[in-house]
């Protein structure tokens, strides 16, 4: 699990990260006389701002959360990638096996499922979820009436966890006529009257039907991922500069083309944030399925196997680890590619 | 509250999620099944707390009751109310005859209990805990974490059925465990219901389809299923394969002696596969309890389940008075005569890794007697009308008539597993291992049952 924790951190760091390059980006010279003692001038005596007590704090202030850092996020992480060599059962001897849990991994007849529907998964969000998050982030921006309970309506999904999230649309999805809401609606839609030219799909088994239920998940999932989106893009909208808009509507630009044109490109430190977001979203996904039915039949993710042969009754934490770390280097994918443009960006 | 997640309870009062029970079982998985023979590879290193204790050791070290003094620990996962309850009530039985001894229950949830069993038994454990028979039960006694209690069953095997001490013997051939309760995976169905159409228990496969057609005509669903927890159609495999195959054959296979690509495998495939077109549909998406509610709801007809007591009581005490059920019919096979069943059991242990363990032994191995008698076990069961209790010497008079049904089916079985997951290998049941699999077969009956049954092989084979 070291590796859905470090997605879970992965954002906050991140988002520190490029608020702080966007900074030095905008307002370089103003920033130079905060910086620490530089090494250009071996000799001139050493002087620093910052008081011994500042030094402490600052000290502190570091030392804890990289205490915390190292003993819960790298040596879960540094362990779990050891414990991938070995065939350790929970129990008993420890003994180094290689890469033969990785060959097992390779051959397991869940892993090849989980990997695509983990694609499916990132494809969806980052085709359907986040545009839809952005698309209402925009609206939201705009001067509507009420726009803040709109904005209290879309964010409050993101109150929940997902754990709660899967709970509440299974009692959606529930098969039973009577039971479910959703089919319930449908068989009352065949009810009425008027015949609507509609098939009868109020038996469908939504969270059943291994055809169907990873986008009934994914439906659930985007509930909450499209109030994410929003609040973070509704954010940065809100920072905008308003005389580039200004400015742009001078120049006869419509919103369409003000937002393109003037509006994305200013967004693109957000913009960055939300893709790097949406990629770990989609590699962490865990709670609903699990919640669902334990991540089987057609809702197989990285994260659920991981879980159910490392941390369940299986107690194959090798096996477990190694897809765990083989979940790890996927997730790395996106961390680096942020963090590669990051530094070319600090270049410039 | 993670419905979805719920199973029949034992000893928890019918609130056991389908975690634990998954995991009691694998752990334990042995349980009746347990083979002598089994994986004698690491049986011959277990490291037993008590390795002079030969097997069946004479009667006695168990001093008599009143003489003891000092303390002993239970870790109990019995965290639900009424459960919890009659445990108390069963151990203040106890002291109440040892007022010298000190009982100290740990409750803890049952969810955590069975997620933290393997560090809890490797580090500081209770001197005694609660259990749940079956394989896991032989993984964890071979590496040495339990204490026998050979000494124990000596005094309080007249009271038990050789099924029970079946499922309380690990590979070595020591007794780890006392039965506490337990229940019987029998068809439901509604009295009222059958009785208007007329219906008739049936007593053979052949009549159970005709009835099954027949209610199908009469706009019924004729077997209700819910399995979206991955289980219960895990059990509907256990009654078939027993009935086809009979008990030494489940038992192999469940162990790896026999492979699933065995014609006699596939036999149960194909006569499951005809039962089919009467299950109710949709059923990977729907929980066991939302199944048992169309049976009290009159929409279905049958349902083969450990329990659905819970749904029903819920439901009223006119629905309740409706509710019977009877052993899976024969298949005119030799095996009828087994009359075997699943019939998964939780109990006590003692562990091996307790510090005080030295200390409290003896007090220990009075609490297991006393745990294993039926006046302490006839509370639990009476607090909780969803399971019975094991010892032979319990006062059945105040039983429901469903506890009384269970009682007769029981005593009739020859042969008594636990669980298709409590029997094999917990990494084999799992999410994704059998459930997907029978989930699978449930959705496409019509695959080659050849390439899917080499499927289950090959995932068999890749496991150590």
């Amino acid at each position: 699990m070291a590796d859905r924790e470090m997605n879970d951190a992965a954002p906050a760091q991140l988002a520190l990260a490029s608020t702080a390059g966007a900074a030095v980006d905008s307002d370089v010279p103003s920033r130079r006389r905060f910086s620490l003692p530089l090494r250009r001038a071996p000799r001139r005596r050493r002087f620093s701002l910052l008081t011994r007590r500042d030094k402490l704090v600052l000290a502190l202030m570091v030392g804890i959360p990289l205490a915390f850092d190292l003993v819960f996020i790298w040596l879960p992480c540094f362990a779990t990638m050891g414990l991938s060599f070995t065939d350790w059962k929970g129990y008993g001897a420890i003994n180094f096996v290689g890469l033969e849990e990785y060959e097992k991994v390779w051959s397991y007849p869940f892993f090849e499922p989980a990997l695509i529907h983990n694609a499916i998964w990132l494809a969806w969000l980052a085709c359907i979820a986040t545009p839809l998050g952005i698309l209402v982030a925009v609206i939201l921006d705009g001067n509507l009436r009420g726009s803040r309970v709109y904005q209290t309506i879309f964010y409050l999904p993101v109150v929940l966890s997902l754990a709660v999230i899967g709970l509440i649309w299974q009692l959606l999805y529930a098969p039973d006529v009577g039971n479910g809401f959703i089919n319930s609606f449908l068989d009352a839609l065949g009810q009425m009257p008027i015949s609507l030219p509609l098939p009868d799909m109020s038996h469908t088994d939504w969270l059943g039907d291994g055809n169907i239920n990873l986008f009934a998940c994914l439906v659930a999932a985007s509930w909450r991922h499209v109030g994410y989106i929003c609040i973070l893009y509704l954010a940065g909208l809100k920072s905008v500069d308003p005389q580039l808009r200004e400015a742009a509507a001078i120049d006869g630009a419509t919103s369409r083309q003000t937002f393109f044109r003037v509006v994305f490109p200013v967004m693109r430190p957000i913009n960055v944030i939300i893709v790097v977001i949406t990629a770990i979203e989609a590699l962490r996904a865990f709670d609903i399925v699990y919640i669902v039915n334990r991540g089987r039949n057609g809702l197989e993710l990285l994260s659920a196997l991981v879980t159910n042969n490392a941390l369940s009754e299986a107690n194959r934490v090798g096996f477990g680890s190694a897809i765990a770390v083989v979940l790890l280097l996927i997730s790395i994918i996106p961390i680096v590619t942020f963090l590669v443009w990051q530094a070319r960006e600090d270049l410039e | 509250m993670a419905d979805n997640d719920k199973s029949p309870g034992l000893l928890t009062g019918g609130q056991v999620t389908r975690r634990e029970v998954l995991k009691k079982g694998l752990v334990a998985g042995a349980g009746l099944t347990v083979l002598p023979t089994v994986i004698a590879a690491c049986g011959s290193t277990a490291a037993t707390a008590e390795p002079t204790q030969a097997p069946g050791a004479t009667p006695t070290p168990v001093p008599s009751q009143g003489a003891l003094s000092g303390n002993v620990s239970l870790g109990s996962n019995l965290s639900d109310a009424v459960p919890k309850k009659a445990l108390q009530d069963a151990i203040d039985l106890f002291t109440t005859a040892n007022p010298d001894v000190n009982v100290k229950i740990n409750t803890v949830d049952h969810s955590t209990f069975q997620d933290t069993i393997t560090n809890y038994l490797q580090s500081t454990p209770d001197d005694t805990l609660t259990w749940f028979s079956g394989y896991r039960m032989r993984a964890f006694v071979s590496q040495g974490l339990f204490t026998p209690m050979d000494d124990v069953w000596a005094n309080i095997s007249s009271n038990y059925t050789d099924a029970y001490k079946t499922a309380c013997t690990a590979d070595d051939g020591k007794m780890y465990m006392v039965p506490w309760a337990t229940y019987a995976w029998t068809v439901y169905y509604r009295k009222d219901v059958w009785a208007d159409k007329g219906y008739a228990i049936p007593t053979t496969l052949d009549e159970m389809k005709t009835l099954a057609a027949k209610m199908k005509a009469d706009g019924l669903v004729p077997i209700g299923l819910g399995d979206k927890d991955g289980w219960p159609a895990m059990g509907h495999f256990d009654i078939i394969n027993l009935r086809e195959n009979g008990y030494q054959f489940h038992v192999d296979l469940m162990a790896g002696k026999v492979k699933w690509t065995d014609p006699a495998v596939k036999k149960v495939f194909t006569v499951w596969k005809d039962l089919l077109p009467f299950y109710e549909s949709g059923s990977a998406g729907r929980v066991w309890q939302d199944a048992a509610k169309n049976l009290v709801a009159k929409r279905t007809g049958m349902m083969l389940q450990p329990q659905v007591a819970e749904t029903f009581t819920a439901a009223g005490d006119a629905d309740y008075a409706q509710l019977a059920m009877f052993p899976w019919p024969h298949h005119g096979t030799e095996w009828d005569a087994e009359e075997a069943l699943d019939a998964p059991i939780d109990g006590f242990m003692i562990s091996a890794n307790s510090p005080t363990l030295a200390a409290d032994l003896a007090n220990a191995k009075a609490l297991m007697q006393h745990l294993s008698t039926g006046e302490a076990q006839g509370l639990a069961a009476k607090a909780n009308p969803a399971n019975i209790a094991c010892a032979n010497d319990t006062d059945t008079s105040g039983y429901t008539d469903l506890q009384k049904a269970q009682v007769a089916v029981l005593a009739k079985a020859q042969k008594l597993t636990q669980f298709l997951d409590r029997d094999t290998k917990p990494e084999f049941a799992g999410p994704n291992g059998m459930q997907a699999f029978l989930i699978d077969f449930l959705q496409k009956p019509d695959q080659d049952l050849d390439s899917f049954l080499g499927k289950i092989q090959t995932f068999w084979d890749s496991l150590d």
